[in-house]
């Protein structure tokens, strides 16, 4: 039989499936099914500094608006006990969900700024998480800010959340940086002990009927593997952290392919999100299926096969164009080792 | 050591009555809702009560029922209280003689508040509680937010003791709303003042089967009488009862009361006999007089029934020559008012007894003072010492008003003060929505709660709901501060302006004393400023010698993201500048108690305020006083010289706060007022205001439709009209058929706009260059005021279109119609007024309107200024509000007189046949009324007739004359919320419904009680928080529709004009049209749902499309003519309930508070909506018959 195992973020895994941050998380009974489902282990949904941030201002807003004005009315509420506007309810959770199954919790939390709300990481750990996902995003429409500064405040983020944590801590990116292998670098030295590639947005879409922007989220499929595909097999090797690929992972044929461009696991939540944790099993047997058929020992053995550093052709993961490129003639022995530094 | 609390009376009165009770029922009146609602948090934070068990707090549908579910409670044995005021108490009186005549241990909290006669006033004087003088309740007058404390313990003590039930009474407002500073009284001091024995004897005389007697038996005339006279024993006694119980509390807590209170000089000749707040100023005064040698005292009275001549006796000195007793009511026709005619019966009966101290009965005069809430000063309190010197005094006196007509008034010298230079006084004058209030609030309990000051804080509001003014007045300094009156002129030694704008209209420095502070918040810096002040506020600056600081409170609120909420940066200001505490310490203390007041909403508001407060102090700046006036410019006047009269001369006054000035003689004397004076406040509250883009509008109306405020309008005119136009004035080709008229504005009165941008909202054209931007847009105002006014008042000059060709069957066209209800008080963004307005411009012109006391009643008929208008013929609604829970019965009665005139007018106009002319009698009586034109016909015929007849002296044609308007279609409208609809009054409504009489209710559904603070009624739905029902509501929305259904020939609409504002437009015309009693429930967004009111229509569409409001119309006459007469004019539930819930706080509340409970009661809320739809669904489907094919008789 085939040996699934795998080690991420220092946990040692037994397969490379793992759930991904997803509404499946927001319920105990879901994570439950996801366990004896067999998933590897659990990243929670994402506890969104917007989101505390927003929820708590408007629930103030709405609480104060229109009191003190009116005689008769000087207040529109009562004023309840208290409010799970902050954090709270998402680290009893964790701390739920960590004391009723066996597989290793990820916690996640979803920011852009260095701020106060970065005690949230601590508080994560607190309930119990055995590691971090930090969700790092930012999409900029000032002209006056350039790719360093961003790229500054960001690894500044990273080693902030670090040195507030002790378990292990995994950034998820997004794929738009102008030079990721240099920033996934800065971000390993800031701390980061894994990389998950990539976070995928709502997009906004525009409605030409009634004239409004509307976000746009659809489920991934096989097609969306491609991208975070070719960035893994380039920074296999390169950074000294673990990688995660998420983003379109549908198939026992994608895992094979994130493995061997050097994935440690697959974080799914589309296709769990579309056939249930019941999709689990069949992706693992197929796994081990293939694995088996073509005499993989074990995922170690594959993992970084098909990387950057490791394929005949390193240059196909470079190309961005098509170009008629002669069979025979291989760069790598070609290039100028000073350039090639 | 005794606890030092600082809290309002309401929350004292609550903190001892839900410590002494079992049972609570209540229901909301303003100035007690505060008791209940803080009773009701209390029980469901399961917090106990003295003997470990936590009360069990109902809400009832009306006082009403409030004291019968209380007189259930006593019977089966348990200790019940309940809270309320006025009009509240009026509906417990039947009860309140059964449980006294029943010898039953009861204490009933009133805040006291003036009962309605001549108008509604929410404000505090005894006219309530003298009106249940007679009930056999005892009565427990307090003077302050301590006595109030104190008493609800020694209330409940003495009525277990004497088993006579107690009303405990406080001024409303005055004292249920001031907050003071307090010693607390612990459950050990309420566990040592109850004897548990007396408790167990109330119990024990409980109905029970397993000893069963009975009670509320029927007796005779043999000996119904001498039953009632066993209980003077009771009466006899309880006065020494309560007696003893203030002695034994005053040995636990050092704070002894007497039955009369006297105060003042020892050998004192004259004397005032005094109860409620009003005793404290007196009290204070006598002192302050007394120590100047003056003879003066003061009698506060506590108890007042039983009232104890033996007592009053004793607490008089042996000096006293002349006596003043002063009531804060008024009972015409009476031989004096009731205080004053106990008193003067004792003086007489003391000295029969040979009790009194004095020999000979001192002379004695009664006054009134102080009804609704009108100030009572020192001042006042002098002036009667005065008047008692003199040879001849003035019986039946008022004072503190100027009563011109009648002459009754004593004048008195308002520069008298009392005010004690230790005492810090400070007046805030700050926008509702600015958070003004609340931060003072706050900072009187800083004081009082971190300093050994006595603190004191009252505050002011005006009648509006959006852009309201309020003054805060608040004392501090050592010992207790005793001022239970408003902070003087002259007298602040601290004067706070938080809006610029109203230095331009109101005299915010009359406060300031010599030498005073003046806190300005400014746009202008330190060298611009001086010369942005009107004349009248640099000359108070220079000759009062003001300190002057200023701060750009938003600028600071804006860069610390607090958005127009500037109460933190102020209070910073505050303490920084009076000194009150060190600044390090006061800062620290505002941040502790920003964390204690917002900890809980989360860690980014508390950063938020931390943040305001410590950007704040770099940003005030002390401005060098100029030592002349150099400003060229005044305040602006309140009213336009346009103006008639008396909205120029006495409404205008109330506007600028000089209400108080007015004298008797300008009054109406049966409280009836012209309408259409709204027009005339200009109050410019909102910064900005919608502009026309006529390039991207489609002319469809919806703007002008949604308008709360009616400052959207639109007309559609000849192109002549436009020569004299004003340059800025906008007009583009009309799109209209069959409208005569080429031209077409949308114009926006821009001083009478709260900017609430539903309009923007409502508008569908979006901009093709930039689909941001729609053909209504909100813009800056001040840019734009002088020309949009001038642009406004050409508009209105523009002749209105001619109701008699315009079919109003569609929403462009209706809102061609002049709305004849404008510039209301409504909150910004109101979804009620959208629908008042429709009526007001569909059927105005011929309606009477009964509107049910609640919002709709106060801002459509609250001064100064009402929003009921008329149209250029002078024709309008005629509106009246009778009270809250009578009013289907109010508008049936205005029914019933149409009715009843308009069959009288048509019989004369049948025996007057030989003078009017059988072609005109015919035309008369067989006209067809149901379009415009036929009722404008009509009117002609009936104008042309009268003034034929106009000269003829024959009894007969004069009785005509007085009746023949009935000959013209009158429409009656009843309007009210769900608060009357469902609850209070719908015992009434469904009588009236089922009375066949042709009447229109329109129920301006809320789901809670908005005017009082959002108290859930019966309209609230499932799972939604509200005020009673803190824990989410457990049980569905009544279905109200559904019960009117069922009669069969009630016509039922349910609208929401968010959803679908033509089936809206559809159900009024067909309700009005109706023969027969129509009832329409329209979908009011309103403040209490917490949503941005904005998006108002948004969460009305979201209503229907989640099934949580499906819209229909029930039609009887279908049912005639062999159709199904429910059509279903909304769409199957598309929306999950969820989705529409939590967009609002009172949903979304209670998942963020208790999230197992909030998905429970989410998931029977669904189930409640898909029932009901498939219910719907199901009757909307059933194959009618016609009934043997004719229409019924």
């Amino acid at each position: 039989m085939a040996e699934l195992k795998t080690t991420y973020l220092g946990l040692e895994l037994k397969n490379p499936i793992v759930a991904s941050a997803s509404p499946l998380s927001k319920k105990l009974e879901n994570v439950k099914k996801l366990e004896e489902a067999g998933v590897s282990a659990i990243v929670m949904y994402s506890l969104f500094e917007e989101q505390i941030t927003h929820e708590s201002n408007a629930l103030d807003y709405f609480l104060n608006r229109g009191t003190e004005t009116y005689a008769e009315a000087l207040s529109y509420f009562p004023e309840l006990e208290n409010y799970n506007v902050g954090p709270d309810s998402y680290l009893e959770l964790v701390n739920k969900i960590k004391s009723s199954v066996k597989i290793p919790v990820i916690g996640s939390l979803n920011g852009i700024s260095s701020g106060g709300w970065i005690e949230y990481a601590k508080k994560i750990q607190e309930a119990g998480a055995d590691a971090l996902e930090l969700n790092i995003y930012y999409i900029p429409t000032e002209t006056t800010i350039d790719g360093k500064e961003l790229e500054d405040a960001q690894v500044e983020l990273v080693r902030d959340v670090k040195s507030s944590i002790t378990i292990p801590l995994a950034v998820k990116l997004s794929p738009y940086y102008t030079a990721l292998p240099n920033f996934a670098k800065r971000l390993t030295k800031a701390g980061a002990d894994g990389l998950v590639l990539f976070n995928r947005f709502y997009q906004a879409d525009i409605d030409i009927e009634t004239l409004e922007v509307n976000p746009n989220l659809v489920l991934s499929d096989s097609q969306d593997l491609l991208l975070p595909l070719r960035w893994t097999a380039i920074l296999y090797g390169r950074v000294h952290a673990d990688l995660a690929l998420t983003s379109g992972v549908h198939t026992p044929t994608d895992i094979l392919k994130a493995m061997m461009a050097g994935a440690n696991i697959v974080e799914l939540a589309s296709e769990l999100l579309a056939k249930g944790p019941e999709r689990v099993p069949e992706l693992l047997a197929g796994l081990e299926a293939w694995m088996t058929e073509y005499e993989y020992k074990s995922i170690e053995q594959m993992r970084g096969s098909m990387s950057h550093k490791a394929v005949a052709e390193p240059a196909a993961f470079e190309r961005a164009n098509y170009m008629k490129i002669l069979q025979t003639y291989d760069s790598r022995f070609k290039a100028d080792p000073v350039i090639r530094r | 050591m005794t606890k030092k609390i600082t809290i309002d009376a309401n929350e004292a009165v609550a903190r001892v009555a839900y410590r002494l009770n079992e049972v609570i029922a209540i229901y909301p009146i303003t100035p007690s809702s505060g008791m209940g609602e803080f009773s009701d948090a209390w029980s469901a934070k399961e917090i106990p009560n003295i003997w470990g068990t936590v009360p069990l707090v109902a809400e009832m549908q009306a006082e009403g029922g409030a004291a019968g579910a209380v007189h259930g409670a006593l019977q089966a044995g348990a200790l019940t209280t309940t809270f309320t005021a006025s009009q509240g108490l009026l509906l417990m009186i039947p009860n309140m003689y059964k449980i006294a005549g029943e010898l039953t241990p009861a204490v009933f909290h009133v805040s006291a508040r003036s009962v309605a006669t001549h108008a509604l006033s929410i404000f505090g004087d005894h006219s309530d509680v003298m009106a249940a003088r007679s009930t056999g309740f005892a009565l427990l007058a307090s003077s302050s937010v301590q006595e109030a404390h104190d008493n609800a313990l020694i209330a409940q003590a003495a009525s277990l003791n004497s088993r006579i039930p107690f009303i405990h009474f406080f001024d409303g407002f005055r004292t249920s709303h001031e907050i003071n500073k307090i010693s607390e009284l612990t459950n050990d001091d309420m566990r040592a003042m109850i004897d548990d024995k007396k408790v167990i004897a109330h119990r024990s005389r409980a109905l029970t089967p397993d000893k069963p007697v009975i009670r509320g038996t029927a007796q005779n005339p043999d000996v119904f009488f001498q039953a009632r006279e066993t209980v003077n024993q009771y009466y006899d006694a309880c006065p020494q009862i309560v007696q003893e119980v203030m002695d034994k509390f005053a040995a636990l807590t050092g704070r002894q009361y007497h039955l009369f209170e006297y105060t003042g000089a020892e050998d004192a000749e004259r004397i005032i006999i005094i109860m409620g707040s009003g005793a404290e100023t007196a009290e204070e005064t006598a002192k302050f007089m007394a120590d100047k040698g003056e003879k003066v005292g003061v009698v506060n009275v506590h108890l007042y029934r039983p009232f104890s001549v033996k007592h009053l006796m004793a607490a008089l000195p042996a000096t006293v020559k002349s006596i003043a007793v002063l009531d804060r009511t008024k009972e015409p026709g009476a031989a004096g008012e009731p205080l004053f005619e106990d008193v003067v019966s004792s003086l007489f009966e003391g000295k029969t007894l040979g009790i009194a101290p004095y020999s000979e009965v001192p002379s004695t005069i009664g006054g009134r003072y102080g009804l609704s809430s009108k100030e009572f000063t020192p001042a006042m309190v002098k002036a009667i010492f005065d008047e008692l010197k003199k040879d001849s005094q003035k019986n039946h006196f008022t004072i503190g008003i100027n009563d011109d007509l009648t002459h009754t008034s004593l004048v008195y010298d308002a520069n008298f003060s009392i005010e004690q230079p230790q005492t810090k006084r400070c007046v805030f004058f700050g926008l509702g929505a600015d958070g003004t209030v609340g931060a003072n609030k706050n900072s009187i309990k800083i004081i009082g709660e971190e300093t050994n000051f006595g603190a004191q804080g009252f505050f002011e509001y005006d009648s509006k709901k959006s852009g309201s003014v309020t003054r805060s007045h608040l004392r501090f300094g050592p010992g207790n501060i005793r001022a239970p009156y408003l902070i003087g002129k002259s007298q602040a030694n601290f004067v706070a302006c938080h809006q610029f704008g109203f230095l331009e209209r109101l005299d915010v420095l009359k406060y300031a004393g010599e030498g005073a502070v003046f806190l300005l918040n400014s746009i202008y810096n330190k060298d611009e400023v001086w010369n942005h002040l009107p004349k009248e506020v640099q000359k108070s600056i220079v000759e009062k010698k003001l300190r002057f600081y200023i701060i750009d409170a938003y600028d600071v609120a804006k860069e610390t993201g607090m958005g127009s909420r500037i109460n933190t940066i102020m209070q910073t200001c505050f303490f920084a500048i009076s000194g009150v505490l060190p600044r390090e310490e006061a800062i620290a203390e505002i941040k502790k108690s920003i964390q204690k007041t917002y900890g809980k909403r989360g860690e980014s508001v508390v950063q938020r305020n931390f943040e305001a407060v410590d950007h704040t102090l770099a940003n005030l700046v002390e401005v060098p006083v100029p030592t002349e006036v150099t400003s060229d410019f005044s305040r602006a006047d309140a009213v336009s010289d346009k103006a008639p009269e008396f909205v120029r001369n006495v409404l205008g006054e109330l506007m600028i706060f000089e209400g108080d000035d007015v004298p008797v003689s300008a009054m109406p004397h049966d409280g009836t007022f012209p309408t259409a004076t709204s027009q005339w406040e200009k109050r410019n509250v909102s910064l900005e205001i919608p502009v026309w883009d006529p390039d991207v509008c489609i002319q469809c109306g919806k703007c002008v439709f949604v308008c709360p405020h009616a400052v959207i309008r639109m007309k559609v005119y000849d192109d002549t009209v436009l020569e004299n136009a004003p340059e800025t004035f906008k007009s583009i080709d009309a799109k209209f058929k069959g409208v005569p008229g080429n031209k077409f504005t949308i114009q926006v009165a821009p001083e009478d706009c709260t900017g609430c941008a539903m309009c923007v909202e409502a508008c569908p054209a979006k901009n093709k260059e930039q689909a941001g931007l729609k053909a209504i847009n909100m813009a800056n105002q001040v840019p734009i005021r002088e020309s949009e006014r001038d642009n406004w008042n050409f508009f209105l000059e523009i002749p209105d279109v001619d109701r008699n060709i315009l079919a109003t069957n569609t929403v462009k066209n209706s809102q061609l119609l002049r709305p004849l209800f404008e510039f209301s008080g409504a909150c910004a963004g109101c979804g009620e007024t959208p629908y008042v307005k429709l009526l007001s411009q569909l059927f105005g012109d011929r309606t009477i309107i009964a509107n049910a006391t609640g919002c709709s009643s106060i801002y459509g008929g609250n001064l100064p200024t009402t929003p009921w208008a008329v149209d250029d013929k002078g024709r309008g609604p005629a509106w009246s509000n009778s009270l809250f829970e009578d009013n289907a019965e109010f508008g049936m009665g205005m029914r019933l007189t149409v009715d009843r005139q308009s069959e009288y007018a048509r019989e004369l106009v049948k025996t007057l046949s030989d003078k009017i002319g059988s072609d005109l009698v015919d035309e008369i009586l067989n006209a067809d009324q149901s379009e415009e034109a036929g009722i404008n016909a009509q009117r002609d015929r009936v104008a042309a007739l009268k003034t034929k007849l106009a000269e003829d002296s024959d009894p007969v044609v004069q009785q005509f004359l007085s009746v023949a308007d009935f000959l013209v279609k009158k429409s009656v409208w009843i309007l009210g919320g769900d608060g009357w609809a469902y609850d209070i009054g719908y015992g009434g409504l469904d009588h009236v419904l089922a009375s066949g009489r042709n009447v229109n209710v329109l129920v301006l559904d809320t789901e809670v009680y908005s005017n009082t603070g959002g108290q859930a009624s019966k309209a609230t739905p499932r799972a939604a928080v509200a005020k009673f029902a803190a824990n989410g509501k457990p049980l569905p929305k009544k279905d109200l529709g559904m019960i009117a259904m069922a009669y069969g020939y009630v016509y039922v609409a349910k609208v929401a004009m968010g959803a679908n504002d033509a089936q809206t437009l559809k159900a009024f015309k067909e309700a009005e049209a109706y023969d027969g009693p129509s009832l329409i429930i329209a979908y009011s967004h309103c403040i209490a749902h917490g949503i941005d009111m904005s998006k108002g229509l948004t969460q009305q569409k979201m209503a229907v499309q989640s099934g949580i409001w499906p819209i229909y119309r029930y039609h009887p006459e279908n049912i005639n003519a062999g159709l199904n007469p429910l059509t279903i004019d909304s769409k199957d539930p598309s929306v999950p309930v969820e989705d529409y819930a939590y967009n609002e706080t009172r949903y979304r509340m209670l998942l963020q508070s208790d999230e197992p409970r909030a998905e429970n009661l989410m998931e029977k809320a669904k189930n409640d909506v898909a029932k009901r739809w498939e219910l719907y669904k199901q009757m909307a489907e059933i194959e009618y018959k016609a009934v043997n094919g004719k229409k019924e008789e």
